[in-house]
This record gives structure tokens, sequence and C-alpha cells, in this order.
């Protein structure tokens, strides 16, 4: 065949959308923030099938669950999603405390309220200043991660650990909080208001955003309902489902606040969404701290744990959306089953449909609007 | 359309007739190694302060589809599909839960199978959320969906052929 023949044909089938290609992204590319691979069918410029592989990072939580005391396998849940290790060991311990009838101290659950909102909002950072980082935006990383830095500080003076936190304990907390500790957090939401405001300024309305993400990657209410996505997916969808309002847990029924919600389903409203949460879980920490009462912050509770035969779930609202610990018992000390229900699993599995057709440009600012923690789809 | 679960349990029985129980359900649950299989399907009220779901139902596995579909029908979501392996009584038990994102339901539906050759019809035709949960299932338990599209590992590595979950697994 002579060059122009060869030149004709490619150009003909290339008109035709009859040559596609597979692109393999990951499992080491920047844009996915840890180890996971998609494998790309693409038509030129436009994605035919994106076929998520997860796996890389399995460490099989669900068998350590099964081979070890509730005690022993607590700090396991604060590694399956690292980003927010509060909202994951509060429903373990919540699943146990439900199926072995532990009554908590009041002050232990105004104490949990305010220390998951605080970890909500250090998650919702960190994806803030990654995902402006993955459409090209530098500075706002730096903002966001001095704020995080902030939150950080405060954890770590009660809890002693700065990301994979196991303070919430069987029946009450590791320790009580200081006088220091509830200062902090207050000054803390009386500075973060106005870096909120600034960050309406600085990046949300900022034009070139709203050209990556306005109108891209549509996720509606239908969709989320047939995939059993939740979080911020689901409320970008405008639809309001918050385990705190549908299961209502803690002492979250007794505070004042508001579901965001943005009908949309595009990656827009989605950000919008978590910006708003994080207003939102600022309220909820000022009126913890004005309604938390004086006690003890850990129940009388025996050393080894025995639950009753039979299972229970517990779910909380992660930063990402519905995390349910189901725990099978066959009335020994160790669980029988243990099953972790996490949401970035099922906010993944709806990539492949929402992503076809999609320029790859957009897919990858739209795999970042679903705030995807790796360790969280593996476990 | 969001039914309250006593409506649900009656529809249920509407619906799929045999042994309906609507007493309220024993705070022991559905567990225990030794508890005998109880003859499907059944659908029962439970404690949610308790269990952390407000229905739960057993079915055999001819009627998985068509459960699903009628939850699909009344708007529910699917939250997650996990199997459990009752060694003692030679079962599989696969556990379907939904949840319902306006309503705020929990229905959970159990079917138990042969521990030989558990097998039971994929309802990602329903959900398709239920594609990646049913492939899970398969790859830790070996439980046989039936019609799924592609059953391959989606966690262990693609070659895997052990079902790590089940309880007589040695490395």
């Amino acid at each position: 065949m002579s060059n122009t023949a060869v030149i004709a044909a490619a150009a003909s089938a290339a008109a035709a959308g009859a040559e596609t290609f597979v692109l393999n992204l990951g499992p080491q590319h920047p844009a996915t923030h840890g180890v996971l691979r998609v494998k790309l069918t693409m038509d030129g410029e436009y994605i035919t099938r994106a076929e998520p592989v997860p796996g890389y990072i399995h460490r099989m939580h669900e068998k350590m669950g099964e081979n070890r005391t509730c005690a022993q396998f607590l700090p396991n849940t604060s590694r399956i999603d690292y980003l927010s290790a509060m909202h994951y060991t509060h429903a373990f311990v919540a699943a146990v405390e439900r199926a072995a009838q532990i009554e908590v101290p009041r002050r232990a659950e105004f104490v949990r309220v305010i220390t998951s909102e605080l970890n909500r909002i250090s998650s919702h950072l960190v994806w803030f200043g990654a995902f402006l980082l993955d459409l090209g935006g530098f500075t706002p990383l730096l903002y966001a991660f001095d704020d995080r830095e902030k939150i950080l500080d405060l954890l770590e003076r009660i809890t002693g650990a700065r990301l994979t936190y196991c303070y919430y304990r069987f029946g009450g907390l590791y320790n009580d909080v200081d006088a220091e500790f509830l200062r902090g957090t207050r000054e803390f939401t009386q500075y973060m208001r106005p870096r909120l405001a600034m960050y309406r300024d600085l990046v949300t309305d900022n034009i070139i955003l709203r050209k990556r993400l306005v109108g891209i990657g549509i996720v509606d209410a239908e969709m989320c309902r047939r995939y059993g996505a939740t979080g911020p997916v689901i409320r970008g969808a405008g639809v309001a489902y918050d385990v705190r309002r549908a299961e209502p847990y803690s002492v979250y029924p007794e505070l004042d606040f508001r579901i965001p919600t943005h009908p949309e389903g595009d990656s827009m409203a989605r950000y919008l969404v978590r910006m708003e949460e994080m207003e939102q879980s600022l309220r909820i920490i000022e009126q913890a701290l004005d309604l938390i009462p004086e006690g003890p912050v850990q129940a009388k509770v025996p050393k080894t744990i025995k639950l009753p035969p039979g299972d229970t779930c517990f779910a909380v609202e992660a930063a990402r959306g519905r995390f349910m610990v189901r725990i099978v018992s066959d009335g020994k000390d160790i669980p029988y089953r243990v099953k972790l229900r996490t949401p970035s699993f099922s906010n993944l599995s709806l990539f492949e449909e929402a992503s076809r057709g999609m320029l790859l440009a957009d897919a990858l600012a739209f795999m970042g609007s679903l705030d995807l923690v790796i360790p969280d789809i593996d476990r | 359309m969001s039914l309250p679960p006593e409506s649900l349990v009656q529809q249920f029985a509407e619906r799929f007739p045999r042994a309906v129980d609507t007493a309220p359900a024993s705070d022991a649950g559905t567990g225990g190694s030794a508890a005998p299989m109880q003859p499907p399907p059944t659908c029962q009220v439970v404690d949610f302060k308790r269990r952390g779901v407000h229905v739960e139902a057993a079915v055999t596995a001819e009627l998985v589809v068509v459960v699903a579909r009628w939850l699909d029908e009344n708007g529910y979501a699917l939250d997650t599909v996990t199997g459990v392996d009752w060694l003692v009584s030679n079962e599989m038990e696969v556990v379907y839960d939904f949840f319902h994102p306006a309503a705020f339901w929990r229905v959970a539906v159990r079917v138990r199978l042969p521990r030989a050759a558990p097998g039971l019809p994929t309802i990602s035709p329903v959900f398709p959320g239920a594609n990646w949960h049913e492939r899970e299932t398969h790859e830790f338990f070996g439980i046989v969906f039936q019609g799924h599209p592609d059953l391959s590992p989606l966690l262990l590595p693609e070659d895997a052929d052990y079902h790590p979950l089940r309880k007589d697994y040695r490395p």
C-alpha cells in the first residue's frame, strides 16, 4: 500500500470513529491520588469506556476483623479512609455499643460530634486543595493545608495522632478533652469562617474553575440510587440524604444544621455541597461547644466485650458518604464476620457509566469531584 | 413512593405469598451458627435501635431478582451485598442491604444457600451498583452469581482462585 493510501485509510477510519485505542491510567498516576488504575478505551480525546481496576492496596480488613477481638480490630478502622478516621472508628465503636447495649456518657457524645466535624472539615480541606491541584491551581492547596494544620494540631493534642486517630473507645473516649482544646476549637471556628469566605472569592467564583466544572460529569439522583452513591455525590444530585438525618446517631438530633444540596448533579454541584458542608460543620461545632456538659467520658465496660449472637449494623455519615459496619456475632469474643460498606466503593462504581463519551481531561476533573480515597475502595 | 415498614411487610406478604411472619423479631436476630434454616420467604419489622435495619426479609434464591425489582420500584437504593459463611450448618448466606434515599428506611434481604454449590441469580440488571458488590462477594466467598457479566476478581489479584473469607480457608 502506498503512503497516501495508508493515510487515507487511517483518516477515513478516524472520521468514522472506528479506531479506538486503550490508554492505561495509573496505578501510579498523580490524578488518582493513590493507587487506582483505570483502563480507558479512547476514541481520540473521548472516552468510549473507562473501566476502573481497584484492589492494588487491598489489605483484607474484613478478614482481620474476624480473627481478633473488637478492641484489637478498632485501630484498623481508622486506616480504611485515612482522611476521615474519626467517622470510621465512630461507626465501629457504635456498632459494638449497639450490639452489646452500652450506654455512652453525654459528654463523650458531644466530644465525638466535635471531633468528627473537625475531621470532616480537615478531610474536605484536603479534597479542596488536591482537587484544585488536579485542575491546575496550585495556590489553594497551600491555603487549605495551612488551615488543616490547625485542625491536626487540635486533634493531636487530645488523641496523640495526626491522621489515624483511635480516640473513640467502646462506651466513650480514650481520654477527656481539656479546656485548652475547647478554647482552641472555639478559636478555630472564628478563624475558619472568614477563610471560607476568602475561598469563595479566590476560587469558587473563578471563571476558569466554572468552565471546568459546570455541566461536566452529570450524575443524577436516579444514577445515585441505582449505584448506591451517597455523601456529597447524592447531595450534589439534589437528594438530601445524610446519615446524620436519615439514621440519627450520637447527639446530632439535638443540633441544628442544614443539609446542603444542589440539584444540578455536575462537578460544580458536588464542589459547592462540600464547601457549604464545611460551614455547617462549623455551626455544629459551635453549638456542641455551647451545649457540652461536664461529666464522665467513659462508661463501665467489661475488658473483653462479648457480643450476643445475631447481627447489628451501624452507619455514619463519613466525609465521603455512608459508611456502614455490619457485625455478625456467634456469641464469642471475636466477631464472626465484619462487613465494611465504604462510600468510595459505591461512588466509584458509577464512574464507568457516567464517564462514557466524556473528554479525558473532563473525566479527571469528574473523578476528582467524586473525592475518592483509594484505601477506602480497596479496604 | 415510600412505604413505612409495616406496609412494606404487608405488601411483601401480598407479592410473595407463603409463610409470612409479622410478629416482632426476637432480638437475637437471624444469626447463630446453630440456627436452623427458616422456611422462606419471610418478612418482618425489626427493632432499628437494636439492629440497624427496619425490615428483614429471608427469601429463596429464585426470588432474589423479583424482590430486588420490587424494592427498586419502591425507590430503594442498593447499599451493599455481602456473604457470611456458616461452616457448622454447611450453608452460605448472602445479605443484600438496601436504603431509601428519601424515606430513610433500611431493608435487609437474606438468602441461604447450600455451601457445596452456592449459586443464585445476579441482580445487576436491576441495580447496576450490584455488579461490583457481587464480584467482591464472589471472589471472597466463591458464591456464583448466575448471569453476572464479569465475575473476575475485583480486589484480589486477577489470577486469584481462592476465597479468603471462607471459614475453612488456609493461606
